[in-house]
Order: C-alpha cells, then structure tokens, then sequence
C-alpha cells in the first residue's frame, strides 16, 4: 500500500492535481495480495495526504489459464491450472498476476 | 485562442513523449488513466540486485514458506553439503534472514559456519528488494562480498501471503512445505505456490509419522504450481538433498563412471 500512496502521489504531482478523489487498482487474483488489507491499509497510509478522502476501487482480475490440448482458455478456479474440459494442467497462465495503478480521479 | 498563439509556450507533457501539452492543471474533475505497474520502485530495485548477482557470478534463492516449516534446518544441512567448488570461492553459502524480531536464525546458522545476517523487519511481513540491497553492503562489510559466494539464500519473513508479490532479484524462488503442514496447504496459498520455481517438501523423515500422503501433496502443488519442480526432502538424513542441489543449479561433479 506504501507503493500505491508514493505512485499515486507521484502521478498526482506530475499532473499537478489538488485531491485525489478515486484510486483504481488492477489486482490479479494470483498477485499474492489480500484485498481486504488493501483496503484496510488504504485509509491508514492516505492519511494526511492529498489522497486522504479517496475511494478506493479494486478491479480484480480472474485467473486465467490456455489448455493447449484442447485449444481453449478457461479459469483458474481458486488458481488452480487443471483444464475443466480435459483435465490436464496447463504451464500457460495467462491473467491474474496483475498488479496495478489502473486510474485515478484527480480535482 | 491556444497558448502557443498567444505566445506562451506549454509545457510540454515529459511521461511519454507524446509532443503534447500538459493538460491544464485545475481542470476538475479528471480522469488519469495510467495502467502503470504497481510496486515500480520494487521492481526497480530488484532489477538492479539482479545485475549485481549476476555480476558476481552468484545464484540467489528467495525462500519461501509458513513460519517452522524447516528453512533454518534445511540451510543448516545445505551448508554441510556444499564445499567450496572453486579457489576463488571462500564460502559456498551465506545467508540473508528475514524476520520480524529476534536474530535467533542467523546466530544458528553462523554455529554452522555460515555468514548470516539477520534483517529484523519490526512490522513488515515480507522482504522488499531495497532491504537485500542494504544487507548486501552490510555483508561486504562484515567481509563476506558477493563474489566470494556461490550461493545467496534469503529466508523470508514466515509467510505464504505477502512476500510473494515482491521480487528481491532472486534467480530462482523456492517455497517449502513442510509435511507436518498437510498436503492441502498449497491449494490455500495459491498465488504463492504460483511464484515457485522449486517446491520443496521438507522433513519427509516425519511423513510416515504425520500420514502424510506425498502424490496427493505432489498433485496439489502441480495445481497451483504447474511450472515448478518438486523434490522431497529431509534436512535431518539428508535424503533428496542431492536432487535439490541439482534443482538449484548447484549440482556438484558426478564420479565418472
């Protein structure tokens, strides 16, 4: 959360915004982070910045993985790899380790 | 009328040298679409550590697992293994620990004859790439440079949850599992099983003792971790050590034969 408040602050400088009024962040279901700290952690470390009163929007991004057997896509239900088709694992993973500063709503 | 008529000259927008001016500060509200990679100053960071192992010619483990799963033990054993494979190498192994409090971990594994360093992370519950890059000066100073190793383990912070998200510029990450932990746990810590290049099932002496059934704990890690290789180890007799070391690059000359 220390990187989103330096990165958001940063990109609010450069554009010389007043307020952030919205962060969105762009978090895969595999990147390894708990939303629900994220948003715990958003109003501690926003604090007495110019991000203070932000929302904070998650677009989470589901795992998603290509079964070259079967030519296909599918998801990676709970990040497991095994084909719902043909039951084979796929080594191809191809969304959900995002980790992002999407957008932001500056005034 | 623009500026530029007017004879002011914009400033000019330096993010992505699209020629354009910066819009107009005060405009409100606006929308900032950036897509930027969170954890930029990280990856930064990691990318420059990267450089510098490789520099030195060093590989370097990021250690992965639950708090007790057997990291200590493990290196302990590891370090017994590994003899120095070259002249120029004056210890095969050092190793940079990670925990919230307590040097508890390195004075064992200095007992065993390997430089450690503990790296007390007060509140933080995982590594960051900016913490190795100091604890590699502070090794150097304590005489141990980089290029005298063949091996730089870091033990992260005893957790399957945030370390994964941070890359230390490690060449290959490992996560252990301990068989006391169950064959489930891999299937409840995804994302970090997901990161492993090797997946260590450790204190495989005690499996038998704990019922632990090791192709279901295999099929559970090729879930989450279809990319990684698994090997079974027992830090205590030392079986699979040897496969281990392989797995790490590490292999030592086979006897001709």
């Amino acid at each position: 959360m220390d990187a989103v408040r330096q990165q958001a602050l940063e990109q609010a400088a450069l554009h010389g915004a007043r307020r952030i009024s919205a962060i969105t962040l762009r978090v895969g279901s595999l990147a390894g982070v708990e939303i629900e700290a994220l948003r715990l952690a958003h109003t501690v470390v926003m604090a007495d910045t110019i991000a203070a009163d932000s929302r904070l929007v998650i677009e989470v991004v589901s795992a998603e993985c290509f079964c070259a057997a079967c030519g296909q896509p599918f998801p990676a239900r709970d990040g497991c790899c095994d084909c719902p088709r043909c039951g084979r694992i796929s080594r191809e993973l191809l969304r959900g380790k995002e980790l992002q500063l999407a957008s932001l709503e500056l005034d | 009328m623009p500026l530029s008529c007017l004879g002011v000259d914009p400033a000019m927008c330096v993010d992505c040298n699209c020629g354009q001016p910066v819009p107009a500060a005060n405009e409100s509200p606006r929308h900032l679409e950036l897509g930027q990679r969170l954890l930029l100053h990280n990856d930064a960071q990691a990318a420059a550590n990267r450089e510098h192992f490789a520099a030195a010619g060093v590989r370097v483990i990021n250690l992965l697992s639950s708090p007790g799963s057997g990291k200590t033990a493990l290196l302990e054993r590891l370090a017994r293994e590994l003899a120095p494979s070259s002249a120029a190498v004056r210890h095969p192994m050092a190793v940079i620990v990670g925990d919230l409090a307590t040097d508890n971990d390195a004075r064992r594994l200095r007992a065993a004859g390997v430089p450690a360093l503990q790296i007390t992370t007060g509140q933080a519950c995982h590594l960051e790439a900016a913490m190795v890059h100091r604890a590699l000066h502070e090794l150097d100073h304590l005489g141990h440079p980089l290029a005298g190793l063949e091996l730089l383990v870091i033990e992260n912070v005893g957790n399957l949850v945030c370390p994964a998200a941070f890359d230390l510029g490690e060449s290959q990450r490992v996560v252990l599992l301990s068989v006391t932990e169950g064959e489930d746990k891999p299937l409840k810590y995804p994302a970090t099983f997901h990161s492993a290049d090797v997946v260590v099932i450790s204190k495989s002496d005690l499996a038998e003792a704990c019922g632990f059934d090791a192709p279901q704990a295999r099929r559970h890690v090729a879930l989450v971790a279809p990319k990684a290789r698994i090997v079974e180890v027992s830090a205590r007799t030392g079986a699979g050590i040897a496969t281990l070391l392989a797995a790490l690059g590490l292999e030592r000359v086979p006897v001709a034969g």
